[in-house]
């Protein structure tokens, strides 16, 4: 044995020494990666002396909240500059948004509109450049500079949204920060659009810029502007962007100004502090209201978007006095080379956006509405992932998480008499829309997504249903845009569009609002394709709420071997207006018809070639046996819903002719399903004798906990697991390789495999 | 006092039992999950979600796939009505999805009026906005 192992007593190093290793390791940091000091707080940083001595001098409530809506508006000025000006399609259709951040760098007030979500992730850059660039001699922040971000890893959804960033001085000193954010779209990465699926390591996901200053006297640096457009496949949309998400900054910079005239600094400096302050003490004495409970709940990802398997979301939410806390330990460990995990500050981001848009929406937005709830995960987990893990497809686990926090928080809500918004059911969380790119009919390299992601299926709540393809769960102020604007600028159409999938249902006493059929087919293009990145083709990704059901399940339909533009063209009869009537009935004639997950790579499409997808329902609320006759006998009339399966699920009785309804035959029919469930419902003792399985079905690929063990995770089979505070590499084998090992197997059966060398 | 926790489930605070809102049924202790007090049944959620694709011809159909998943439909035993659903992978324990702290949730309301008819809170109404 060596003396290396001999216990010594260990000495404490004196202050000086402290100081002089962490001088030390700060000059000599060979690389400036995301600070998870910064990366892991989502809570407002403390009072700065500034600060203090602001609010001391200002702190009328009428001046403050007059300064707040003056900043306000110049942040809703800033959001219709971007939404006006903006090229990327995301900017066009609200997924911006713009705001003041603190001297510290929190988001004190934001643009109104807009993705929220960016509201909890932006100012983990901003604290970024305080922390590294401020004091840096190389860099520096000064008047007239601006820095651009979009590296998810140092605070963002992914790596398709750019920040531009804009420190504002007063008399030369820093004052506060303004921010434009938009999802951009392509970056670079190997798919076009920016978001790939097909991503096994951050090195696939395209451009990924650490904060950065990219403007110097407010203009733009064109050497490193032509490294970016270099990098990406929209080099005109790059430029274009930055200039306007720079002139956004502008404006708000102008309104700022205008205030810092006629109220002085402190005042605004007070304004933006006890903005932040009040919000979060009104939030936590909102939770306070709340009834003393733990509220569980799972939601389940079917794939990776690469292949079909059961990945758990794991949700405890606790409530105790004023402290609200997320647990998501128990959920899937991250994939090594898949691109479903995501960063915890964009899961914290998401379950921010349950609370201001759908559970206090009147609340001033910014970062405090979430500062003070406690979110826990498992580390190098799916909703906290590593640094080494992609996460360009983080929207599968930060929407799931925010369904979760969604179903969670609603159990909370009803018993509360303090409401701000109704009682809600899940909204659908995917995003089912068409990313496209290649070259498009005026010869223009293009890369980016249908903005029909924004028409998800909004969730019944407490007294009615749920509105159709109503708003995106991350913009609930967003549109699903003009299709016939964007084909101006793309060969492809959508044939169908707009119209409501018939039986794609989410039944309750008020039902879900529904989603509608889109298809896609290239036209005036040879160099074009397709992806969908979306999930719940095999498990719906949403839970019900109060005993109303889920949606179900959306898969991606294709038609290959036929020219549609042909057809349409010379035998116009035989096009349908529906999935289910062109799959069903398959009336072209050669061609071919599939059916497939949501998790479609990047894919070349011929000409006339169909693609078929669905948007989702939002989930249904209550008993389906409570809902409204004339209700049920509506949703046929508007083709929701067939008049088999309304009848069968609803028990409402009618003439099919008429649809005149026959009230005592559907209350007696009503009565007679109640009676059937008393008889065939199995005591809740007995049936988990027969339910309850020890482990994860062997037929499944299982990633989560099993059960309430939550400290044992398990990675894909029954017979594997680890523990849930003991990160491990969790690698997924290439879904061709999968099926060419099954079809050799198939092969070798038969012996057609006995000549070949191995 | 009683306190409305669900569109059918609803606490007594003096017997500290879960009640049906529909029939009265005594569900059981809130100390327990009143899942415990209900009937289940494992449904295919291919009855309520429908093929809308022909399951002859596809993989997928539109319906969730029953070896994947399934509805847990609890009822309450007296009345028949559906009190909660939960999409569940096969043979995963039901979960305790509510699950009150009593004593707190008793000084809670000790402080409040009894409320018997729900809450539903604030429609959003067009032109309600700021004016002047």
């Amino acid at each position: 044995m060596s003396e290396m192992n001999t216990p010594v007593a260990a000495k404490m190093p004196s202050t000086e020494e402290i100081a002089l290793i962490k001088k030390f390791l700060s000059d000599t940091t060979l690389f400036l990666g995301p600070d998870p000091e910064i990366m892991q707080n989502h809570d407002l940083m403390p009072r700065t002396e500034d600060e203090e001595r602001a609010v001391g001098k200002v702190s009328d409530a009428h001046i403050i909240a007059k300064i707040r809506d003056r900043i306000q508006s110049g942040c809703d000025e800033g959001y219709e500059m971007v939404e006006q000006m903006g090229a990327a399609p995301g900017a066009k259709w609200g997924d911006v948004i713009t705001g003041v951040y603190s001297a510290s760098g929190d988001l004190a007030i934001a643009s109104a509109g807009g993705v929220l979500i960016f509201s909890a992730l932006v100012h983990h850059p901003i604290k970024f450049i305080i922390k590294n660039w401020m004091n840096d001699p190389t860099v520096g922040v000064r008047e007239g500079d601006g820095f651009i971000h979009n590296d998810s890893r140092y605070g963002n959804v992914h790596n398709t949204d750019q920040s531009m960033i804009v420190p504002i001085f007063h008399e030369g000193k820093l004052l506060c920060w303004v921010a434009s954010t938009v999802h951009e779209g392509e970056n670079g990465a190997i798919e076009p659009g920016g978001m790939p699926s097909m991503a096994e390591s951050p090195s696939d996901e395209g451009l990924k810029m650490s904060p950065f200053k990219v403007v110097e006297n407010y203009q733009i640096k064109r050497d490193i502007l032509t490294f970016l457009q270099n990098s990406v496949r929209e080099p005109k949309l790059q430029y274009e962007d930055m200039k306007v998400k720079l002139f956004a900054c502008l404006r708000i910079k102008q309104r700022i100004e205008e205030t810092l005239k006629t109220d002085g600094p402190e005042a605004l400096v007070s304004t933006l502090r006890l903005t932040m302050e009040n919000v979060r003490a009104e939030v936590k004495r909102r939770v306070s209201q709340w009834p003393d409970m733990t509220v569980r709940t799972y939601i389940i990802q079917d794939s990776t978007l690469r292949e079909n398997c059961v990945v758990k979301i794991n949700c405890k939410l606790t409530k105790t006095g004023d402290r609200l806390i997320f647990d998501f330990r128990g959920s899937s460990p991250e994939f090594t080379n898949r691109a479903t995990n995501t960063i915890v500050a964009g899961l914290k981001g998401m379950l921010a956006q349950v609370f201001l848009c759908y559970v206090w929406p009147d609340l001033p937005r910014g970062q405090a509405a979430f500062a003070p709830i406690e979110v826990i995960t498992d580390p190098h987990s799916i909703v906290n992932c590593s640094y080494d893990a992609p996460n360009s497809q983080s929207l599968m686990s930060i929407f799931t998480g925010f369904t979760a926090g969604q179903h969670a928080v609603a159990k909370f809500l009803y018993s509360c008499p303090e409401k701000y918004t109704k009682v809600h059911a899940p909204t659908f969380n995917m995003i089912n829309t068409f990313i496209w790119g290649g070259v498009s009919q005026h010869g223009e390299t293009l890369g980016n997504l249908c903005a029909d992601l924004n028409g998800m299926g909004a969730g019944a709540t407490v007294d009615r249903d749920g509105e159709h393809a109503l708003a995106p769960i991350f913009a609930t102020m967003a549109d699903i845009g003009e299709q016939e604007l964007n084909e101006e600028e793309v060969p492809f159409l959508q044939l169908v569009s707009k119209k409501m999938t018939r039986d794609a249902i989410a039944p309750g006493k008020y039902r879900g609002g529904q989603g509608y059929t889109m298809m896609v087919a290239t036209k005036d293009s040879e160099q074009w394709g397709f992806m969908t990145t979306a999930q719940g083709a095999k498990i719906p990704p949403i839970q019900g709420l109060f005993g109303g059901y889920a949606c179900g399940c959306y898969p991606l339909s294709k038609v290959k071997g036929v020219d549609v533009y042909d057809v349409l063209m010379n035998e116009p009869h035989k096009f349908k207006h529906s999935i289910e009537e062109l799959m069903n009935e398959r009336p072209f004639d050669g061609a071919s018809y599939t059916t497939h997950h949501m998790g479609m790579g990047f894919e070349i499409s011929k000409r006339g070639e169909l693609f078929m997808i669905s948007q989702g329902a939002g989930a249904g609320y209550g008993d389906l046996l409570e809902r409204d006759p004339a209700g049920v006998i509506k949703d046929i009339e508007e083709g929701l819903i067939s008049p088999g399966v309304a009848e069968r699920l609803y028990k409402v009785k009618f003439d099919p002719a008429t649809l005149s309804i026959n009230h005592e035959a559907t209350a007696a029919a009503r009565d007679e399903e109640r009676r059937a469930r008393v008889a065939r419902g199995v005591p809740f003792k007995d049936f988990v004798k027969t339910w309850n399985k020890p482990k994860p079905p062997a037929h499944l690929q299982y990633f989560g906990c099993w059960g309430d063990d939550v400290g044992t995770l398990y990675v894909g089979s029954p017979d594997i697991t680890r523990d849930a505070n003991v990160p491990k590499p969790n690698y997924m084998r290439h879904p061709k390789d999968v099926r060419i090992e099954e079809l050799e197997a198939r092969l070798a059966q038969l012996g057609a495999l006995a000549e070949e060398k191995q | 006092m009683k306190v409305l926790m669900t569109e059918y489930l609803r606490i007594d605070l003096d017997t500290e039992h879960w009640e049906c809102r529909v029939c009265n049924h005594d569900i059981g202790p809130a100390t327990h999950s009143y899942k415990e007090g209900t009937l289940v049944h494992n449904r295919d959620p291919r009855e309520i979600h429908p093929p809308i694709l022909d399951p002859e011809k596809y993989r997928f159909t539109f319906s969730p796939d029953p070896e994947w998943v399934r509805i847990l439909e609890y009822y309450c035993p007296h009345c028949g009505t559906m009190v909660e659903t939960e999409y569940a992978i096969p043979g995963h324990p039901p979960l305790y999805d509510m699950e009150p702290d009593l004593p707190a949730l008793k000084a809670q309301w000790a402080a409040r009026e009894e409320i018997k008819d729900p809450v539903v809170g604030p429609a959003v109404v067009a032109d309600q906005g700021h004016k002047h």
